[in-house]
């Protein structure tokens, strides 16, 4: 299954891109991007946020224009001047978000982008979906399930190339193995897949070989069999990959006992989503969330944040019975949210400066004379202490997703916080980030506050947390100590199977 | 050439006042001696009415709002301080102001409390206030308005014959919406919620709040202008701002303030309040007929807008 199969050169050359140069206004996206793909390949783009993995993707298939380098698909040199003529070529790719317009059924979506619904029912049997309703509007259906209806469409065309960027990001894991069964379907046929994924694990078992991207150049090719180490090395640059290697700090000894818990929640229930859901986050504790898709965290988190009303139970901040009738209720008692689409709670336009002090405008009394140098000292120390990248500084909007991430995080560093809510905060983030996120929340920890933590990538509960709970359909199915808390383990009891195996169980 | 745009495109205000010059000497060309210090005063005289309006409609453009209600608010506030004047100017003066007040917070009340689309809302209350003052006048048909003689040099007098007197109340006007916008909390929320309300709310802001203060403050600026209005005309009719509502805005697209929101401010719409006065200048001076002075009014504004897009895109 993994392929070392030797190449013979260029008759076997699928796509050839060298050279590729591509600036937005002042910031470079790209500076010598180049990439090799063969027939019958998966081949992984890997890089750091803003090394320019979907600037590439999009030069490619012909939505921006390279300022230089060129473009070759087998052999023959092409210019593609939009998304309609590369796939006309055969090369389609599956953006990071769902192509689809929310107000059309997902049958209208389709005859809108010319596929015929036949071939999109196939390829949807084959992913497992084939029960969705066609004729549901796009803004019904949930976020993984617009992933695989877009993936669907992408391969109803039969493309010789099919782009995946980040398609995994926000899959769980039983929808990521049907997506990579049809992936390596599509290779065995003969055609190619550029793969786009910041999750090692998976490149390694999917993708053939891995193109790294730094700071917009291609500063290697690799095969991807037991190369994770070479692969994070290239991304970051060797000096960079030796900071972030050395392990977070493990906390455990952080946990301040006796105290009052940092958050309680008791008997919480929310409609159908969440019934019953008890748990306690103690002082300096990280206390990890794991689920599949939708089983109650999105609502367990808002409720917590004062996003949502519960519709019973109680939540006590250390020790004081809360009442959360707006986000402001919940930041006043010290619970402060990293929510999921960092887009919610950044303003697009605005300064780095103005989003991380947005929060301190909260009250009537912050809406007089700003003192700047107060002001700028507090936000530069949350800038500074995540490394946030300030190149593109006047507007967020231009930044990395991972900073994007970062700047979130600092808004609520400058304002303080005594119980931070994570929720899948490494979402579509590159691996030095995550590692610099996971530190922090350390970090943060050690230093007496506490941290709720979503995370759909399980692998890193073990990681990050002093202690996991699992939901499944609304309810609390679990709960272990971190050192229990491998893949494994976690899976199941997310499944909901942890009940029948009383052996498992944790003290 | 590609060097100089990108230095318009960091300071936009630089290219307007650019365009500004351009008017001015376009003038100063097809009209030789017409710009002179007295020109400019009264070009100054007449843009400030315009500017004050302007500066209420940018506090509530840049929360992604719009108010067009601020000419019925101006007229209205104009028709109460000249038939009340009889009973003493400060009462006037005070009932014109409370007229902003009331319908400022009739407007924060629909569109931050209740929601209503600001469009909508601020429609609607101009209809209500166009509508109110008609019926008012036919009330007051037995009283003679007139126009108190403190209100009239603030519309029309000029120091030492040169310099408007409206022009330090403009002045303090931009200095305090300047001061408000770039360091204040207020004036950060503006934008912040103009740019992205959902934001605003998780970050633990009341929006509502501000919005409502966001509308008060725009109608009370309406009203303002519309005793410098009257001051100038020195007639209270019942048309009196209503050629002004669609400049109110136009000033501030011109001054490149986001119809969206979150982006602008009033250093543009001041630069913007002055393009409009001078080109409305230009038109009158070259003796353009009517209908032709509005297409090229229309033409102009069109392509500012655009060419605007383009820098800031």
């Amino acid at each position: 299954m993994q392929n070392g199969r030797p190449v013979s050169a260029d008759e076997n050359l699928l796509l050839r891109v060298t050279g590729v140069a591509k600036r937005f206004g002042s910031v470079i996206a790209l500076r010598a991007a180049g990439l090799e793909l063969h027939a019958g390949e998966i081949h992984a783009l890997m890089g750091a946020n803003g090394a320019g993995k979907s600037t590439l993707v999009k030069v490619i298939t012909g939505e921006f224009p390279a300022d230089a380098g060129e473009l070759a698909v087998a052999g023959a040199v092409s210019v593609f001047r939009s998304p309609a003529e590369a796939r006309r070529a055969g090369i389609v790719s599956v953006y990071q978000d769902p192509a689809l317009v929310p107000d059309l059924t997902i049958a209208q979506n389709m005859r809108l982008a010319r596929v015929p619904l036949e071939a999109v029912r196939d390829v949807m049997r084959e992913l497992g979906i084939e029960r969705l309703d066609l004729t549901r509007r796009a803004r019904e259906i949930d976020y993984p399930h617009l992933r695989l209806i877009d993936l669907s469409r992408a391969l109803a065309s039969k493309p010789r190339i099919l782009i995946l960027d980040e398609i995994t990001a926000a899959l769980p894991a039983d929808l990521s193995e049907r997506v990579f069964a049809v992936v390596r379907d599509w290779r065995r046929r003969g055609h190619s897949v550029i793969f786009i994924s910041h999750r090692m694990a998976e490149v390694a078992a999917l993708a053939d070989r891995a193109t790294i991207l730094r700071d917009g150049v291609t500063v290697g090719v690799t095969s991807t069999r037991d190369a994770e180490e070479k692969i994070v090395d290239m991304m970051l640059g060797a000096e960079v990959a030796k900071a972030a290697a050395e392990a977070p700090p493990r906390a455990a000894a952080g946990i301040i006992r006796g105290a009052a818990p940092a958050l309680e929640v008791r008997d919480l229930g929310f409609g159908h989503t969440l019934s019953g859901v008890s748990f306690r986050l103690g002082v300096g504790e990280i206390l990890g969330v794991a689920a599949l898709e939708g089983q109650g965290q999105q609502e367990l988190f808002d409720c917590i944040a004062g996003v949502r009303r519960a519709a019973s139970g109680e939540i006590l901040a250390n020790g004081r019975a809360l009442e959360l009738r707006h986000p402001a209720d919940a930041i006043r008692a010290g619970l402060v949210l990293v929510p999921a689409n960092r887009l919610h709670a950044l303003l697009p336009q605005r300064s780095i400066r103005e989003n991380v002090a947005l929060s301190s405008f909260a009250t009537f009394r912050a809406w007089g004379p700003i003192t700047m140098r107060a002001e700028r000292k507090r936000v530069e120390n949350a800038v500074e202490r995540l490394s946030i990248d300030r190149r593109a500084s006047a507007e967020v909007r231009r930044l990395s997703g991972g900073n994007q991430q970062k700047v979130v995080i600092a808004r609520w560093l400058a304002s303080g916080f005594r119980t931070l809510l994570c929720f899948d905060p490494t979402r579509g983030i590159d691996i030095g980030t995550k590692r610099q996120i996971y530190a922090l929340l350390r970090e943060i920890a050690a230093q007496g506050a506490s941290v709720l933590l979503f995370t759909s990538e399980l692998p890193e509960i073990r990681l990050a947390c002093d202690r996991a709970i699992v939901l499944f359909a609304g309810r609390i199915t679990a709960e272990m100590p971190a050192a229990e808390a491998d893949e494994a383990h976690l899976l199941r009891a997310a499944h909901g199977l942890t009940a029948a195996e009383p052996a498992e169980a944790p003290a | 050439m590609s060097k100089a745009l990108a230095l318009l495109r960091g300071h936009t205000i630089l290219a307007l006042v650019l365009l500004l010059a351009v008017f001015v000497l376009g003038i100063e060309i097809a009209r030789p001696g017409t710009v002179t210090p007295l020109w400019v005063s009264n070009a100054l005289l007449f843009a400030a009415p315009l500017a004050i309006l302007g500066a209420g409609q940018t506090l509530v453009m840049l929360t992604g709002g719009i108010d067009l209600s601020v000419a019925s608010v101006a007229t209205g506030s104009a028709y109460i301080l000249a038939t009340n004047a009889a009973s003493g100017d400060g009462f006037a003066l005070a009932l014109a102001l409370v007229l902003g007040l009331a319908v400022g917070i009739v407007n924060g009340l629909g569109v931050a409390v209740l929601r209503v689309q600001p469009l909508v809302m601020t429609l609607g209350t101009g209809l209500m206030v166009g509508g109110a003052m008609t019926v008012y006048s036919q009330y007051m048909l037995a009283s003679q308005p007139h126009v108190p003689a403190m209100i009239q040099t603030l519309g029309a007098g000029k120091l030492i014959g040169l310099i408007p007197v409206d022009l330090f109340l403009w002045a303090a006007i931009a200095a305090l919406m300047l001061f408000t916008l770039h360091r204040t909390g207020f004036g950060r929320l503006l934008y912040a919620v103009g740019d992205n309300r959902e934001a605003c709310h998780l970050a633990g802001i009341r929006v509502w709040r501000v919005l409502f203060l966001d509308y008060v403050l725009c109608a009370l600026l309406a009203a303002i202008a519309g005793l410098v209005l009257v001051g100038g005309t020195n007639a209270a009719d019942l048309s009196l701002a209503d050629v002004y509502l669609l400049p109110s805005v136009a000033c501030v697209i011109i001054g490149g303030t986001s119809i969206f929101g979150g982006r602008g401010g009033y250093a543009g719409t001041i630069v913007g309040a002055l393009i409009l006065t001078v080109l409305t200048s230009i038109l009158t001076l070259l003796d353009v007929p009517e209908p032709v002075k509005q297409i090229l009014y229309g033409a102009i504004i069109l392509s500012l807008a655009a060419a605007y897009a383009r820098l800031t895109a």
